[in-house]
């Protein structure tokens, strides 16, 4: 059959989708999509400093994303992992208030709050899974949302500034508990070696291990796992905890990085926005740390957009949202070209 | 609190319920017959937005309405089309599109937060209002409670009692099964998850447009949700949905009732309840903690109590038709 040209240009057909339906909205708003989309560009790549905001915001995503890659190949939907960044950005401000110690104590201990909060949160939603027969996904749902709560009581609560009154964050956190920065950027290239070493371990499970196989096989078909004599609960819970574990290390990045206080949604709609990342690059381990630095440009790209025209920045979520949808609603050529030979063979 | 009050609080929650009611009652219809439309949170956002937008510029409260429910078929056409036709997995198109719903009601919307547009006008329903008691809460509403409490009759009906209904829940029970049997088991799904999508479609813009009037980003966020895990908790029965959807309301209202009471309690423990409720009732109808709770407890007991709250989803939810 056609091999060739279409199957070459088909990756390319979600792109080009999702910018036409962008461009007929910006239309619907009487802006030019020219001038919106190189105004997304120059917002995202314009100057040394907006490509380092690029990379800072990447870096985040990137962990959750690397988390997801294990819990996606445990058949798993961790819907909560938004939940379990914001856990992991108050597990962070918790050290970061509460201790003063040298700079490199200091941030290794939030750090590791920040992993064990993220792991917490998604060990409950793995345990309500497992033991309470609550899906991931309203059990993750019901955990985001409490934690959001959590996060507002906080901060207008206990850990509200001494001049009161705002809801807006706590107080900036001290020189020594934050992550040291690249020339005044919001990037820290400590973080970014953290990602790094993050997605590598995730790669090298995920080929190379036994771990990796007994998620597999979890995920492919729980009730054989078991048969085969892997104990899918324990495999299920732990799967979910590494990835809160990673997730609330993107959320110590968040706080002690890109901010410097714990604020209102803190998570910035990175979890939900990883979930896409792992979608898009249909679950293939290589292409998702190019996706996730794609979505990262956009965002920032669609907040530089809406200082500049007062479009909404949603802009930049639904062209990422429709992306995907694409991809989902075109597949595979290869695979739809089989179900059509089965369908005609049948 | 007199009588007077108590009626008035009654009717308020029927009224805060109806548009979940319509929403669970869609969203059941759906599950039956074997599809996860997961995007009621999106759909509902979107819907809302679309349909006070198309009020409030026609001055013409029906379009309004026909327009959520476009919103929301269009939405289940598309989870149908990639789970059907292309065995995508439902819940990632679902998921997908409760980000995209939520986005474009953001950015669609934003010209047309916070303004006045039509709202559904009340409507006593002459006689039945004089009824002591019931009169005043059930009969002296608007248009939107009375389709809510027919809806959950004529669904129950339609899924219980009538043959098409019996062809429905085959799709979702044994759709191979259905299959030989002659059902046409793809359309019928691709039928209830667009009907289903249009009620949910109703029921958002039933809170822009009646329940919580006006347009604001984010207005309705999270009751998709809500409505999604009421209908586990209802065990794909509407009638059982819409007491699951009035016990939601009456918790909100008792929660308002006690914030007002005990103001020294921090807002926290009120805003958390919707999700720890959500929980609890989850857990409750799974059976897993039930059962090991009611291990020890006599039969006599035991039996009534998990009948009761035990509930199974379809058998052949979120799963493809094979023999074809």
């Amino acid at each position: 059959m056609r091999p060739g040209w279409l199957d070459r240009i088909w990756p390319l057909l979600p792109v080009l989708a999702a910018l036409a339906f962008t461009s007929v909205l910006l239309l619907l708003f009487k802006a030019s999509p020219v001038v919106a989309f190189s105004a997304m560009l120059e917002g995202a790549f314009g100057s040394s400093e907006r490509i380092l905001n690029v990379i800072a915001f990447w870096i985040p995503l990137l962990l959750c994303a690397a988390g997801l890659l294990i819990t996606f190949q445990a058949g798993l939907w961790n819907i909560g992992i938004e939940g379990q960044i914001i856990l992991g950005s108050i597990g962070a401000t918790w050290v970061a208030l509460s201790l003063e110690l040298a700079a490199p104590l200091q941030i290794t201990l939030e750090i590791l709050a920040a992993m064990a909060g993220g792991a917490l949160w998604a060990g409950i939603a793995g345990w309500l899974k497992t033991r309470g027969g609550v899906h991931e996904i309203f059990g993750g749902l019901a955990l985001n949302n409490l934690a959001i709560i959590l996060t507002n009581y906080l901060i207008s609560g206990p850990w509200q500034p001494p001049e009161g009154g705002s809801f807006r964050g706590t107080v900036p956190f001290g020189e020594h508990a934050l992550l040291p920065l690249f020339d005044g950027s919001r990037f820290s290239p400590l973080a970014l070696i953290l990602a790094g070493t993050a997605f590598s371990i995730v790669m090298i499970a995920l080929r190379n291990s036994t771990w990796g196989l007994k998620l597999k096989a979890l995920g492919r078909n729980s009730r054989s796992a078991f048969l085969l004599g892997v104990s899918s609960n324990r495999e299920a819970v732990l799967a979910m905890m590494f990835c809160g574990a990673l997730a609330g290390l993107g959320g110590a990045v968040r706080v002690l990085s890109w901010f410097d206080s714990l604020r209102q949604s803190i998570s910035g709609g990175i979890g939900y926005l990883a979930l896409l990342v792992v979608m898009l690059a249909a679950y293939r381990v290589l292409w998702v740390p190019f996706v996730a630095f794609f979505f990262s440009a956009v965002l920032n790209g669609a907040i530089v957009l809406q200082l500049r025209t007062q479009l909404h920045s949603s802009l930049g979520d639904i062209l990422t949202g429709v992306m995907v949808l694409f991809v989902l609603l075109l597949g595979d050529p290869i695979r739809l070209r089989g179900l059509r030979r089965a369908k005609d063979d049948g | 609190m007199d009588n007077g009050q108590l009626i008035a609080v009654l009717a308020s929650i029927l009224l805060q319920a109806s548009p979940l009611i319509i929403a669970v009652c869609g969203e059941t219809l759906t599950e039956r017959a074997g599809i996860v439309n997961l995007s009621l949170d999106g759909t509902m956002l979107l819907s809302a937005m679309t349909g006070f937008v198309a009020a409030h510029l026609t001055d013409n409260l029906m379009l309004g309405f026909a327009a959520g429910a476009a919103v929301g078929a269009f939405f289940a056409l598309i989870v149908a089309f990639s789970s059907i036709q292309l065995k995508q997995s439902q819940v990632a198109t679902g998921f997908v599109l409760t980000l995209l719903g939520d986005s474009l009601s953001a950015f669609l919307g934003q010209e047309y937060t916070r303004l006045p547009g039509p709202s559904v006008p009340h409507f006593a329903i002459p006689i039945l209002k004089d009824i002591p008691i019931l009169g005043p809460i059930i009969f002296n509403q608007d248009g939107l409670v009375y389709f809510a409490i027919l809806l959950i009759f004529a669904t129950s009906w339609w899924l219980f009692r009538s043959r098409p209904g019996l062809e429905l829940r085959s799709a979702g029970e044994r759709p191979e099964a259905a299959f030989a049997r002659g059902v046409n088991v793809r359309r019928l799904r691709y039928l209830y998850t667009v009907i289903g999508g249009a009620l949910v479609g109703i029921a958002g813009a039933a809170y822009s447009l009646d329940v919580k009037i006006g347009w604001s980003e984010g207005h309705t966020r999270g009751l998709g949700w809500i409505a999604l895990a009421i209908v586990i908790f209802g065990g794909w029965s509407p009638v059982r949905g819409a007491i699951g959807a009035l016990l939601f309301g009456a918790t909100k209202a008792a929660a308002t009732v006690l914030q007002r009471a005990f103001p020294e309690v921090s807002v926290v423990a009120f805003n958390a309840l919707p999700w720890l409720l959500m929980i609890g009732v989850l857990l409750l109808v799974s059976n897993k903690i039930v059962g090991r709770l009611l291990v020890n407890a006599p039969p006599a007991l035991k039996r009534p109590l998990q009948r009761m709250l035990q509930v199974a989803p379809p058998a052949a939810l979120g799963t493809e038709l094979k023999n074809e």
